[in-house]
């Protein structure tokens, strides 16, 4: 498979008061065409700002993050953050919110925005504002608003920890039966480290600031998945033991 | 019923009030002071004639005048100065310093430059309403959450569609905000306007009550009715807080 997206010697530090606070250091990482890989790390270790750089929405101090082989030079389209607050616009019904990223010579847009409603379960909503659905169903507008322009790539950063439990494993099922159906390459950070086998290919784990990758792990195992099979516990244990938690099973 | 159960308080309220004041007019055998009463049968005999609409229709007029030019004026430059930093580093300071000033004050100066006609009045109402209002459009763009922004940004809209879609929506909460407080200070600063001249409005009518020999039942009741109105104003413009575009900011 190609390389999608190269994250190369990437540095990033802010001003601190005691001088400089460096959050990411000499940063390598690539992730192939279709592919999901999720990032796990301690929290503070720079795992957003991570995103924002790969996403294009903050630039790197040092290095470059090359996006289909180019360059990557700010947001744009073809990579669409998802993130734990959301930003669906609260003053557009869910159907406008789906219609806001297609250009309006966009022939089929209106047909195309019903589509992806469908898609997300959210058929009946379409005219109905974000304040008057459920969190859950508030999540699934975000991705169809996503995924209805056609992204290329997916940044997913802790999308679903502000939902419930149960919630949260019905997202995250929801999510990998659209991707059965539209190969995205996806980038997903979370803390949740049975999120992260529960639905990606790879996972990588970031070390404590400033940020490297620490390790990866294949995740060899078929959809559906199941959490409670040795193979995967032991998984389990072994990204755990890297984020510096020991656990007998 | 339950509205109606809460309105009993204040209906009680308003009640004693009226009371009270009949009473004390009674005990003291006042000539001058009216009676409730004797607001009502003036205001009925004013209605009658015609004058009170025609003062109601004056001032409302000139409310409508100065308003809708300041609306005009301040929700553009007030998007502007909070889109642009450069315009609003310029800007602000100055707006600042002329935002305390009373409209009362430009009054003399309203006289020299636009005559004793309706433009005074205009005027005044359009410098009392305006800034209120770029200052709540100003600060409206300026606390639009960035993760809207960046979203727009992510999705690599059009200019216009950031601003039709995403700019002027996210500000509308704050600037209905701004309406309201803007519309109320625009009727305060008619009646206090048509006072100093002017042969019609509310503002008018009182003073012209007293000088026509001491007709307090009519100062009164022109009180009162300013009163009234600017509640209706208040009224509609909270309607406007009630659209499903805004619910978002005011719910919860």
């Amino acid at each position: 498979m190609p390389t999608k997206i190269e994250v190369k010697h990437v540095g990033k530090g802010f001003p601190a008061d005691n001088g400089r606070l460096e959050v990411i250091t000499d940063l390598n990482l690539s992730v192939n065409d279709g592919e999901f890989v999720a990032l796990v790390g301690p929290s503070g270790c720079g795992k957003t700002t991570l995103m924002n750089i790969i996403a294009g929405f903050l630039a790197p101090d040092t290095g470059a993050v090359i996006v289909n082989g180019v360059p990557r030079n700010g947001p744009n389209r073809k990579g669409i953050m998802i993130t734990q607050q959301g930003s669906v616009f609260p003053w557009l019904t869910v159907k406008q919110n789906l219609l806001f990223g297609l250009p309006d010579e966009l022939p089929n847009r209106d047909a195309l925005a019903d589509e992806y409603a469908a898609l997300v379960g959210l058929k009946g909503f379409e005219n109905n504002y974000p304040h008057e659905l459920s969190g859950g169903m508030l999540k699934r507008a975000e991705i169809a608003r996503a995924l209805v322009v056609k992204p290329e790539i997916l940044y997913m950063d802790e999308p679903f920890s502000a939902l419930d439990a149960l919630m949260s494993l019905r997202m995250q099922n929801e999510l990998l039966r659209i991707l059965a159906k539209e190969k995205h390459t996806v980038l997903l950070i979370t803390h949740d480290v049975e999120e992260a086998i529960h639905v990606a290919d790879r996972i990588l784990v970031l070390s404590p600031r400033p940020a490297r990758i620490q390790a990866s792990f294949d995740v060899p195992f078929a959809h559906p998945r199941k959490l409670s099979s040795p193979q995967a516990q032991a998984l389990r244990v072994a990204i755990l033991k890297e984020l510096g938690v020991e656990e007998t099973v | 019923m339950k509205g109606l159960g809460q309105a009993l308080p204040s209906v009680i309220v308003i009640a004693v009030v009226v009371a009270l004041w009949w009473a004390l007019v009674a005990v003291t055998n006042s000539a001058i002071f009216p009676t409730p009463w004797g607001v009502v049968t003036g205001t009925l005999e004013l209605a009658r004639d015609g004058t009170l609409w025609e003062h109601i229709g004056a001032s409302l007029l000139r409310v409508g005048a100065g308003f809708g030019i300041a609306v005009a004026f301040a929700i553009p430059l007030g998007l502007w100065m909070g889109w642009v930093r450069g315009a609003f580093v310029m800007l602000n300071p100055l707006f600042q310093i002329l935002r305390p000033i009373s409209p009362i004050a430009w009054i003399p100066i309203a006289i020299l430059w636009f005559g004793v006609g309706n433009a005074s009045p205009i005027y005044l109402i359009f410098i009392a309403s305006v800034f209120p209002m770029i200052v709540q459009t100003t600060v409206g763009v300026h606390t639009i959450e960035k993760r809207f922004l960046r979203a727009a940004d992510n999705f690599g809209v059009t200019r216009k569609k950031l601003f039709l879609q995403v700019v002027i929506p996210a500000t509308l909460p704050q600037i209905i905000v701004g309406m309201r407080i803007g519309l109320g200070v625009a009727w305060l600063v008619v009646v206090a306007a048509e006072m100093i001249a002017l042969r019609s409005g509310l503002g008018y009518m009182i003073i012209d009550s007293r000088n026509a020999g001491n007709r307090y039942d009519l100062v009164i009741a022109g009180m009162i009715i300013i009163g009234l109105i600017g509640l209706a104003l208040d009224g509609f413009m909270r309607l406007l807080e009630g659209m499903k575009i805004v619910r978002w900011r005011y719910a919860h």
